[in-house]
C-alpha cells in the first residue's frame, strides 16, 4: 500500500457510466466470490470477538461489577472510557452525512454511507457500557428512561447522566432513520438488479416498494435535508453532553469549561481516524479505488490535522487552567497525576498519539502515503483512548482527601469487554459490506451526472485512466 | 339473485380503465426534462417520472410542488419540545418535587439538554415517516411496474409517465407526443 495514484481533484477516476458505478458497487452483494478469503478471517475475528464480548457480559451479569477493577474513588473506570471513546468514534458519521452535505461537499458521496455505518455500530458498542455499568440494567430502567413505573418513581431530569441518556438514544434513532432513508433506493436498486429470487425479495422488502418517481425524491430530498438540519446541531450536542459527565462536576482535571468544544473536535478527530483504518483497506480490497480517491483521503486527512490541533490546543489549555486557576488540587493534579507519578505513562503517550504523531500529516507527500496515513490513522485512534483514559480514572484517583487516594488497576474482564467491542464492531462492520451497499448507489449516480455536466465543483478527467482490474471490468460489460 | 349480483361485478371490471398511463423512456436526465417541460407546457396535468436519482428542476418541470414535509417537521419539533419540556416541568414541579440545594423545581438552563435532544428527536422522526406516509410506502405493488424494462429506472433509464386519468389523455396523441420527444420506446402499461 504506498503511492499509487498522483493527486488531482477528481472525485470518480476513469471513464464510468450509471451502469458501472452500480455495477462495481453492488457486485459486493450480488457476486459473493467477490469476498475472498480476506473478508472471512475478519469476519471470524469479528465473530470470536463477539463470543467474548458475551461471556464477557454474561460473566458480569452473573456476579456483578465487582469483576472489574472500578474501586471507591474510581467509580468510572474503563467502561466509562470505552463509552466515551465509542460515541466519539461515530461521530465522523453523522459529520460527513450531515454537516458535509450542508456545506455542499460532494466528495462526502462516496464515504457517507460507510461512516454512517460505523455510527450506528459504535453507537450500539458505547450503548452497552453505561447499561451495564449500572450492574443490573433490567433494574436500572426506572431511573434511566421516564416511564409511569409501580413505585411512582421518576429520573432525575437536572442530572448530566439523564442528559446524556436522551441524548445518546436520540442520537442512536436518528443515525439509524437516517442511514435507513438513505439506503432505500439503493435496496429498489438492488432489487432490480438481483437475478437471484431470494436475493431480490430480500432486497424487495426493505426497498419498501421505492419506485424512484419523481414524487417520492421531491420529499425524499425535503426529508433528506431536514434531517442533515437536525443532525448538525445533535452531533455538537451529543459529545457537549457527554462531556457535560464531566465538565459540571468538581472533581480536579473534569471541572473545566473547555470541555464541551474540546470533546466534540476528539470525537471527529477519533472518527475520522476510524474511517481511514476501515476505508484504506476496503478500497484496495474491494477495488473501490476510483470511487473512493486520493483526494478523498487527502481531505480526510486535513480534517484530522485541523480537529487535531484543536484537541491539542484543548490539552494546553487544561494544563494551562491547572495552574492559573490557583486551585491546589487542579495544580497538584497536572503535576503529580498527569507530568509526573505512576500514570505520567499514559499522559506522554497521549501527547505523543495526538499531538506530535499527527503533525506528520502537513506534508503532503505523506498524505499520500497510505500505509502512513493508516499508521497515523491508527496511533490517533489509540490516542483518543488515551486521552479518556486520562481524564477518567486518573482524575479520580487523586482525590481531596490524600487518604482516600486509590490507584486503578482494570481487571481481565475489563479488557475482555473492551476487545469484545471492538470484535462485534468488526463483525457488524463485515456484514455490512457483504450485505448492504457501502457507498451510497443514487449519490454517486448523481455525482456522475454532475460532474459530467460541469455542475461540478471539480473538474471531469474521463482520461484518467481506471485502475486494471476496474477497466477489464468495465470491457465485460459493453 | 347471485347470478345478476356476479354479472354486475363483472359489468364493473369491463368498465375499469384498461391502461394505467403511456410510459416513455429516456436515455438521459435531459431528454427526460425537456419531455416533462414539454407535456407541462402541453397542458397534461397527471404524470410523474421515475429516475435513478433525484434530477434537479425535475418537480419544476412537471409542475409538482409540495411542502407538507417541512411544515409536518416544523410541527413535530414544536411538539417535542413542548412534550420534553412539559414531562419534565410536570414531573420536577407537580408529580415528584425535590428540593436539590434550595435551587427553584423549574429550573429551566437544568432542563434544555432534554427539551432540546426531544425537540430533535421528534421532529427526525417526523421528517423520516412524513416522507414514508406521503409517499404512500411500503406499497409492493404499483402498476408503474408493468412498464417493460422498468428494472432500469432504479439504474440508469429514465421514465416518464402520462397517466390515463389525465383529462388531455388520447392514446394515440399521447404516443405521438413522447415519442417526438425523443423517447427511445413508448409504451402502455395496464394497471
Amino acid at each position: 500500500m504506498a503511492k499509487e495514484q498522483t493527486l488531482n481533484n477528481v472525485l470518480i477516476t476513469g471513464n464510468y457510466s450509471y451502469e458501472t458505478v452500480e455495477e462495481s458497487i453492488g457486485r459486493l452483494i450480488l457476486k459473493p466470490q467477490v469476498h475472498k478469503r480476506g473478508w472471512w478471517i475478519f469476519f471470524l475475528i469479528g465473530l470470536a470477538g463477539t463470543g467474548l464480548l458475551g461471556l464477557s457480559i454474561t460473566w458480569l451479569l452473573y456476579q456483578g461489577v465487582g469483576v472489574w477493577g472500578n474501586n471507591v474513588p474510581v467509580g468510572w473506570a474503563f467502561d466509562i472510557v470505552n463509552f466515551v471513546w465509542w460515541i466519539g468514534i461515530g461521530h465522523a458519521g453523522t459529520l460527513i452525512s450531515a454537516i458535509l452535505l450542508l456545506f455542499k461537499q460532494q466528495w462526502r458521496n462516496s464515504i457517507n454511507r460507510f461512516a454512517e455505518a460505523m455510527t450506528i455500530f459504535a453507537v450500539m458498542c458505547a450503548g452497552l457500557y453505561p447499561l451495564l455499568h449500572t450492574g443490573r440494567p433490567w433494574v436500572a430502567l426506572f431511573w434511566l428512561f421516564p416511564y409511569p413505573n409501580i413505585m411512582g418513581m421518576w429520573p432525575q431530569f437536572r442530572s448530566a447522566l439523564e442528559w446524556d441518556v436522551f441524548a445518546v438514544s436520540t442520537y442512536f434513532t436518528i443515525s439509524l432513520v437516517f442511514w435507513f432513508m438513505g439506503l432505500i433506493p439503493d435496496f429498489a436498486s438492488m432489487r432490480d438488479r438481483a437475478k437471484n429470487k431470494f436475493a431480490k425479495i430480500a432486497f424487495a422488502l426493505p426497498a419498501l416498494g421505492w419506485r424512484g418517481s419523481n414524487q417520492h425524491w421531491h420529499r425524499y430530498e425535503q426529508a433528506n435535508l431536514l434531517l442533515a438540519g437536525l443532525s448538525t446541531p445533535l452531533v455538537l450536542s451529543v459529545h457537549t453532553i457527554v462531556s457535560y459527565d464531566f465538565a459540571i462536576s468538581i472533581v480536579p482535571g473534569w471541572n473545566v469549561t473547555v470541555f464541551p468544544p474540546y470533546f466534540v473536535a476528539g470525537a471527529v478527530f477519533a472518527g475520522f481516524a476510524m474511517v481511514l483504518n476501515f476505508l484504506i483497506p476496503a478500497r484496495a480490497y474491494y477495488g473501490l479505488k476510483d470511487l473512493v480517491t486520493m483526494r478523498h483521503i487527502d481531505w480526510m486527512c486535513k480534517i484530522m490535522l485541523a480537529t487535531g490541533l484543536i484537541v491539542f490546543y484543548g490539552y494546553i489549555l487544561e494544563v494551562f487552567y491547572g495552574f492559573y486557576s490557583g486551585n491546589v488540587y487542579e495544580a497538584a493534579l497536572v503535576d503529580k497525576w498527569r507530568f509526573n507519578g505512576p500514570y505520567a505513562w499514559s499522559y506522554w503517550s497521549l501527547i505523543f498519539c495526538n499531538g506530535i504523531a499527527p503533525q506528520v500529516l502537513w506534508s503532503p507527500k505523506m498524505r499520500q502515503n497510505l500505509t502512513v496515513v493508516w499508521i497515523v490513522s491508527f496511533i490517533i485512534g489509540i490516542g483518543m483512548w488515551l486521552e479518556r483514559f486520562v481524564i477518567i480514572p486518573v482524575s479520580l484517583t487523586n482525590n481531596y482527601l490524600p487518604a482516600s487516594n486509590k490507584m486503578y488497576y482494570p481487571t481481565m474482564w475489563d479488557f475482555g469487554m473492551f476487545v469484545g467491542t471492538i470484535g462485534f464492531f468488526f463483525m457488524l462492520m463485515m456484514l455490512f459490506l457483504r450485505f448492504l451497499p457501502a457507498i451510497n448507489i443514487f449519490e454517486m449516480k448523481d455525482l456522475l451526472h454532475r460532474i459530467t455536466n460541469g455542475e461540478s465543483k471539480v473538474e471531469p478527467d474521463f482520461n484518467a485512466p481506471s485502475t486494471p482490474a476496474v477497466a477489464e471490468r468495465q470491457e465485460a460489460l459493453r | 339473485m347471485s347470478h345478476a349480483h356476479a354479472s354486475h361485478g363483472h359489468g364493473h371490471a369491463v368498465e375499469a380503465p384498461t391502461t394505467y398511463a403511456m410510459v416513455a423512456e429516456f436515455d438521459t436526465p435531459e431528454r427526460l426534462l425537456d419531455a416533462a417541460d414539454a407535456a407541462r407546457r402541453a397542458g397534461f396535468k397527471k404524470m410523474d417520472a421515475y429516475s435513478p436519482f433525484p434530477i434537479h428542476g425535475l418537480s419544476d418541470a412537471i409542475g409538482f410542488r409540495d411542502v407538507k414535509v417541512p411544515w409536518l417537521v416544523f410541527m413535530g419539533g414544536l411538539f417535542g419540545s413542548a412534550f420534553g419540556y412539559g414531562l419534565q416541568y410536570y414531573v420536577h414541579v407537580f408529580d415528584y418535587p425535590m428540593n436539590v440545594g434550595g435551587k427553584p423545581l423549574n429550573s429551566l438552563p437544568s432542563m434544555i439538554p432534554i427539551t432540546y435532544e426531544c425537540t430533535i428527536l421528534c421532529a427526525g422522526l417526523t421528517a423520516f415517516f412524513s416522507m414514508i406516509a406521503l409517499n404512500r410506502l411500503p406499497q409492493p405493488y404499483h402498476p408503474i411496474f408493468n412498464t417493460p424494462r422498468f428494472e432500469r429506472a432504479t439504474q440508469d433509464r429514465f421514465f416518464l409517465a402520462i397517466e390515463a386519468n389525465d383529462p388531455q389523455y388520447d392514446s394515440d396523441r399521447v404516443r405521438a407526443f413522447l415519442a417526438e420527444q425523443g423517447a427511445l420506446n413508448v409504451s402502455e402499461v395496464e394497471p
